[in-house]
């Protein structure tokens, strides 16, 4: 191949990838076979851009033609950029070359729509049918599910993919409307719901007959722009909620949007991503899978927005002070999660601790438990609640008098949690 | 009574386990476990030089095992981290696994065992690091090369991880400091010494014994890297946590081209 050509398609390819923020390799547990080439685990970050993400795959475009114009995307119609397109052998031997070295767990592959949904699906499938069978490659491969792409198609791209995912970007249809007005919302959920049936089909197949082959076992995620429409917190979460419902999601991901085009549809170039916000989102996603709230406990008409200023657990708390306190002594573990402050971490030592005796002040502090925000929604051993004359707007204050420093850190977007 | 002895073993893992095997049996009061490449004759205590018995080292590994699975491989990192002074506080761990009934391993409490257990976190961290960051290059006879210099031996760590993963390919892993390599001969692992003139980490400097194609691979690699940055979301301090400048050597991705 070419070096010269291939290094400017890369550039441009790359480049027009980088918006995609799911760079997650894990979650599939695909072995090396027949002494072929690869194998995927619990992901390894090989590096790190310098705005601090975990770079573990190569993430590119097959090509950013595109008959689309999405106001929000670099790659749309009418905007004035430079175009170029891979061919399948050269994904292929990027991929392959960028493995052995030790650079990627694999690729992601992703691309404008080139003539129609399913000839652009067609060649991102030709791209890991190659890898797996031709070149006996077992890392990981995540596809971009192009939107209106066939059943059909969609049936076999699970068959070479570890992910398969559909952007939806924008949390509204009304958004939608007015920013991807050639997109409609059956576009994105057709291929997701086929995706998802699959996997469940397969998955009972597999129980049955072992050498059912594995679809999609990092099962499917998906992508909303923050901050592009003037959507609400609420809205956002609401739709990321009917996703891991309704489609099985394994993660939603929230990209603050930056922008790229002067367009009167959008904010205006140079205005500063909304990344203490997306942080804000990906606590309350976390609260949600992990934590055991609903999100209408969150987010609701009266509150329609996080806090800023505040984690959302700390948030709720506050407008609900007649949950508390809590004694850590005798609460179930759901309830325990709900203090602010205390991790799921926190909440299992404490469980297993206060097996052996009841717990005070002093044991809490040993076994590692944070105190400075927890404290004012506890009680413990032969403790009165040292706080029941606060009321929330002092609580807040002093919490936020105390922990500046960690507010502060907080602004450094993708929590190392996260990844 | 006896004298309190300080046990000279040649370095290797079955080695020290072999000393403690030693110790136990003839009840030595230990003073210290050297090895032999650094061991100084102790002015006032006796010197005894052990003689590696891999059986004897195995009946050891097997009691550690069997006390705890975890205990054993936190011992293991634990030693491979070669700071000064670690046979003495494994050996001791090692005697508090098997005087105790109890799950010992698990008291943090216990200054021998959190010591243990930090050294270990440690070496487990730079073993996962040395899994993202070597860069392997291929060299004119076809085998991917790459040069390590961590601060504590974990090849014998990550072999198994290249192994499983890159089954179809010739590679070596040469350890620079410690003046030893994995070679993986596309059927086993063996280890090799090598003759090395130059270090071949991160250099602009095109060597020879690699491929054209190999420098065209760093040079888009490079490229890669540097687009996928989004300017308006920079944060170094956040980056050099991620990966810290003592790496940096290794990353072609860093190299200024
Ligand atoms: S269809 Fe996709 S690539 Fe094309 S403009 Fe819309 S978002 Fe961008």
């Amino acid at each position: 191949m070419s070096f010269e050509r291939i290094r400017e398609k890369l550039n441009i390819l790359a480049d027009a990838a980088k918006y995609d923020v799911s760079c997650s390799s894990s979650g599939s547990t695909r072995t090396n076979k027949n002494k072929g080439l690869g194998d995927t685990g619990t992901g390894i970050c090989h590096t790190y851009t310098e705005d601090g993400r975990c770079v573990s795959l190569l993430k590119i475009l097959m090509t950013n033609y595109c008959i689309f114009d999405c106001a929000y995307c670099v790659t749309r119609k009418s905007n004035d950029i430079k175009r170029a397109a891979f061919k399948i052998q050269e994904v292929v031997d990027l991929t392959i070359n960028f493995y052995r070295r030790n650079y990627i767990e694999g690729l992601f592959l992703s691309s404008g729509i080139f003539k129609s949904a399913d000839y652009t699906m067609e060649r991102l499938i030709a791209v890991a049918k190659k890898l797996r069978l031709e070149e006996n490659f077992n890392g990981y491969i995540h596809l971009k599910s192009i939107p209106g792409a066939s059943d059909e198609l969609m049936r076999e791209a699970g068959l070479y993919a570890d992910r398969l995912s559909v952007n939806i970007e924008i949390p509204t249809i009304s958004g939608l409307k007015l920013l991807a007005p050639d997109k409609k919302h059956e576009d994105f959920v057709k291929p997701m719901l086929k995706v998802k049936n699959e996997i469940i089909q397969y998955k009972a197949e597999k129980k049955i007959i072992k050498s059912t082959p594995i679809y999609a076992p990092a099962g499917q995620s998906t992508q909303m722009i923050v901050g592009a429409t003037g959507e609400s917190d609420k809205d956002i979460m609401y739709t990321a909620n009917h996703f891991y419902k309704n489609y099985n999601m394994k993660r939603v991901y929230y990209s603050g949007y930056v922008p790229v085009i002067e367009d009167s549809r959008l904010p205006a170039l140079g205005s500063q991503v909304p990344m203490l916000r997306e942080n804000r989102l990906y606590q309350t996603d976390w609260l949600l899978r992990f934590y055991g709230f609903s999100v209408n406990e969150i987010l609701n008409d009266v509150n329609p927005n996080l806090d800023i200023d505040v984690d959302p657990k700390l948030g709720w708390a506050l407008r609900n002070m007649n949950e508390f306190p809590i004694d850590v002594n005798t609460a179930s573990p759901k309830m325990l999660a709900r203090i602010p402050g205390l991790g799921m971490y926190s909440v299992s030592k404490i469980v297993k601790a206060r097996k052996f005796r009841r717990l005070n002040w002093y044991h809490l502090k040993k076994i590692g438990v944070a105190l400075n925000r927890a404290q004012y929604f506890m009680i413990c051993d032969a403790n009165e609640w040292h706080h029941k004359d606060l009321q929330p707007a002092q609580i807040k204050g002093l919490i936020l008098q105390n922990s500046k420093g960690k507010f502060r850190s907080s602004y450094s977007a993708q929590l190392s949690l996260f990844n | 009574m006896n004298e309190a002895k300080n046990l000279i073993y040649d370095g290797s893992f079955n080695g020290f386990l072999t000393a403690v095997f030693v110790a136990f049996e003839e009840k030595i009061e230990v003073s210290n476990i050297q090895n032999e490449s650094i061991a100084q004759q102790g002015l006032f205590s006796d010197s005894e030089k052990i003689y590696t018995d891999d059986d004897k080292a195995k009946r050891v590994w097997n009691g550690i095992q069997k006390k705890s699975k975890q205990a054993s491989s936190s011992l293991y990192f634990a030693f491979l981290s070669e700071t000064d002074g670690i046979e003495l506080l494994a050996y001791y761990y090692i005697q508090k696994l098997f005087s105790y009934k109890q799950k010992v391993h698990l008291n943090y409490a216990d200054d021998i065992v959190l010591k243990i257990n930090q050294i270990a976190k440690s070496v487990g961290r730079e073993k996962h690091r040395m899994e993202a960051f070597v860069r392997f290059q291929l060299t004119k006879d076809s085998i991917y090369f790459a040069n390590i210099e961590p601060d504590f031996n974990v090849l014998p760590l990550i072999s198994k991880h290249f192994k499983d993963r890159y089954a179809d390919q010739q590679w070596i892993i040469y350890d620079l400091k410690r003046k030893y390599g994995l070679f993986y001969n596309l059927e086993s692992v063996e280890i090799i010494a090598l003759d090395l003139d130059i270090a071949h980490t991160n250099s602009i400097y095109k060597s020879s014994a690699f491929t054209t194609e190999e420098h065209d691979f760093q040079q888009l690699w490079n490229d890669y890297f540097k687009s996928t940055n989004i300017k308006s979301r920079i944060n170094l301090k956040l980056h050099t946590q991620h990966v810290p400048k003592r790496y940096w050597k290794y990353l072609s991705e860093k190299k200024a081209m």
